[in-house]
């Protein structure tokens, strides 16, 4: 394997080590090392935010800790949920009294553990509420919409929740524009080559070259069509049909848009990606107001990207104009 | 019985932890096929800090329920993923059903397993059939009930709850996987063995083999 790791066994511990060590100025470990904490939080009388997933999604989940974003985030082993505990903690270290909001993604793992969490955090008299990521659109039929995973689409969702939060919002209208956000998201992944974990040693699913996974998840789960590779344009028209086929925004609607590397692809190819995906939004009628292009949310090493599209209105407008601190610009 | 309860069941965790270091790579290869490869490496820490939490407990004054409710926190706090709650909430369950108890007589056993099926199926949703660690854990409870209804000896208990398990491990490779990572495969994970099963049949056989 041609990477940077000292032990494959101590993956997370190294890559949370090296994290602190970069941005003391925004974050801090908390006493359990699996819990990444906004430096100066809590903060007394906004509600806190928090979230947590497993490793290996970087800068997810942990760049996205900081002021005005996610107060903590509980860390799990390399695409594996964060323990119960680690949830917990995380809620008491964003506690500043007024509540805590979990915005999460949807997976079993995450599911659980975070139901854990709340009620020891209920018995810790901590008033909690949770929203769960349902943004990637292959992942399940409209008509199972619950059963969909959360993708980048909980980046919108942490940025809008955290900065409702940031304006003394109650727990419950911060819970509520969280889940307007998020329920305002559609995404698509497509993946060109797998990813490997260390302590596995080998890829755990293939993409042939000269193939591509249509609707690929963030774990290389598969999507809704295996196909030969295609150009940029063809592509990106698919991503904008697939996401927006699902979303059915009447036109005039504007929209924020997240194009993220799965890892080894190139930012260049990120923009080619985009030169098609801005022409195709805007052929619908629909107003981009901004867009952030990067590998915003990643998984391990995988070739390939996701596209993400959120409907604005006069309150997300309003958030997303917002400044955040964390460790990526947003 | 020379040995206390506490200290058989502290006994059978460590048995299960070796059960799970053998099997290690095994479980990690078959999660390989339809999950990301490391079930085999979150089994193992699981039951080393089961372990270590229950090393850490006075076994000859400890009561069997404290045994698993000790358990239960040491894999919970180490385990994230589905197989944390899973386990921990099923020890917790077997914790409840032994309270009071101080002999691990086959109804005790019973009981236990019985408890482990049910708190696992409630935390995951789990059905019979869904290709999950329910699906040998469920059988080996009703083994466990038939056997003891039937006034089995201790020793025809021990080999109809194994091969309960067992038949229920060998059974996922049938079943098109509705929970978890698995399910986006559908019909791809058919004719894969799932690992957790594999999993909870070895746990089973060590629970067996201790008591």
């Amino acid at each position: 394997m041609q990477r940077f790791i000292n032990n494959p066994d101590l993956v997370v511990e190294d890559t949370v080590k090296g994290f602190v060590k970069a941005h003391s100025d925004i974050v801090r470990l908390a006493e359990n090392p699996r819990v990444i904490v906004a430096k100066d939080a809590p903060f007394a009388g906004k509600v806190g935010v928090v979230t947590g997933g497993g490793s290996g999604h970087e800068p997810a989940f942990i760049g996205y800790t900081g002021k005005n974003m996610l107060d903590a985030v509980a860390v799990g082993e390399l695409f594996s949920s964060p323990t119960a505990k680690s949830f917990h903690d995380a809620i008491r270290e964003a506690n500043g009294g007024k509540g805590v909001v979990v915005l999460y993604g949807n997976y079993a793992g995450d599911n659980m553990n975070v139901k854990m969490a709340t009620k020891l955090a209920a018995k810790d008299g901590i008033e909690i509420a949770t929203v769960v990521a349902n943004d990637d659109v292959c992942s399940a039929p409209p008509e199972e919409r619950e059963k969909r995973r959360g993708v980048a689409g909980e980046i919108f969702m942490w940025k809008m929740g955290g900065a409702k939060a940031a304006t003394g919002a109650s727990l419950e209208e911060v819970r509520a524009t969280a889940q307007k956000a998020i329920d305002n998201c559609r995404s698509i992944g497509v993946g060109l080559g797998p990813c490997t974990l260390p302590a596995v040693g080998h890829p755990n699913f293939q993409i042939e070259p000269g193939t591509m996974e249509v609707g690929i998840g963030h774990h290389g789960e598969p999507g809704v069509r295996v196909e030969k590779l295609k150009t940029a344009e063809e592509v990106a028209k698919d991503m904008v049909k697939i996401v927006l086929d699902d979303h059915n925004l009447p036109a005039g609607t504007e929209v924020a848009v997240l194009v993220s590397g799965l890892g080894a692809t190139p930012l260049n190819e990120l923009y080619i990606l985009n030169d098609t995906i801005e022409s195709e939004i805007s052929a619908r009628g629909l107003k981009i107001r901004k867009t952030w292009i990067g590998n915003y949310f990643t998984s391990l090493e995988m070739v390939g990207a996701t596209l993400t599209v959120m409907a604005l209105d006069d309150e997300l407008k309003t958030l997303l104009d917002v400044e955040t601190r964390c460790t990526i610009i947003l | 019985m020379s040995e206390t309860a506490a200290r058989a069941l502290a006994r059978m965790f460590e048995r299960m932890s070796e059960a799970i270091e053998t099997e290690k790579d095994h479980l990690s290869e078959l999660d390989g096929a339809i999950g990301d490869g490391d079930h085999g490496i979150t089994m193992s820490i699981g039951f080393k800090a089961v372990n270590a939490a229950l090393a850490a407990l006075d076994l000859d004054a400890a009561s069997p329920s404290e045994v698993m409710s000790t358990a239960a926190s040491g894999f919970l706090d180490a385990v994230g993923a589905s197989t944390g709650p899973l386990y921990a909430t099923g020890f917790r369950r077997a914790a409840q059903a032994l309270a009071g108890r101080d002999r691990l007589d086959l109804a005790a056993c019973r009981d236990m397993i019985t408890a482990i099926s049910e708190g696992i199926r409630d935390r995951g949703k789990a059905q019979r059939g869904d290709k999950t660690m329910f699906d040998v854990w469920l059988p080996a409870a009703e083994a466990a009930t038939t056997a003891l209804a039937d006034g089995k000896s201790e020793r025809d208990f021990w080999t109809a709850v194994t091969t309960a398990a067992s038949n229920g491990a060998a059974a996922t490779a049938t079943m098109v996987a509705t929970k978890g990572r698995a399910a986006r495969l559908r019909e791809r994970s058919l004719g894969q063995l799932d690992p957790g099963a594999v999993s909870a049949n070895a746990l089973i056989r060590a629970i067996s083999n201790t008591l």
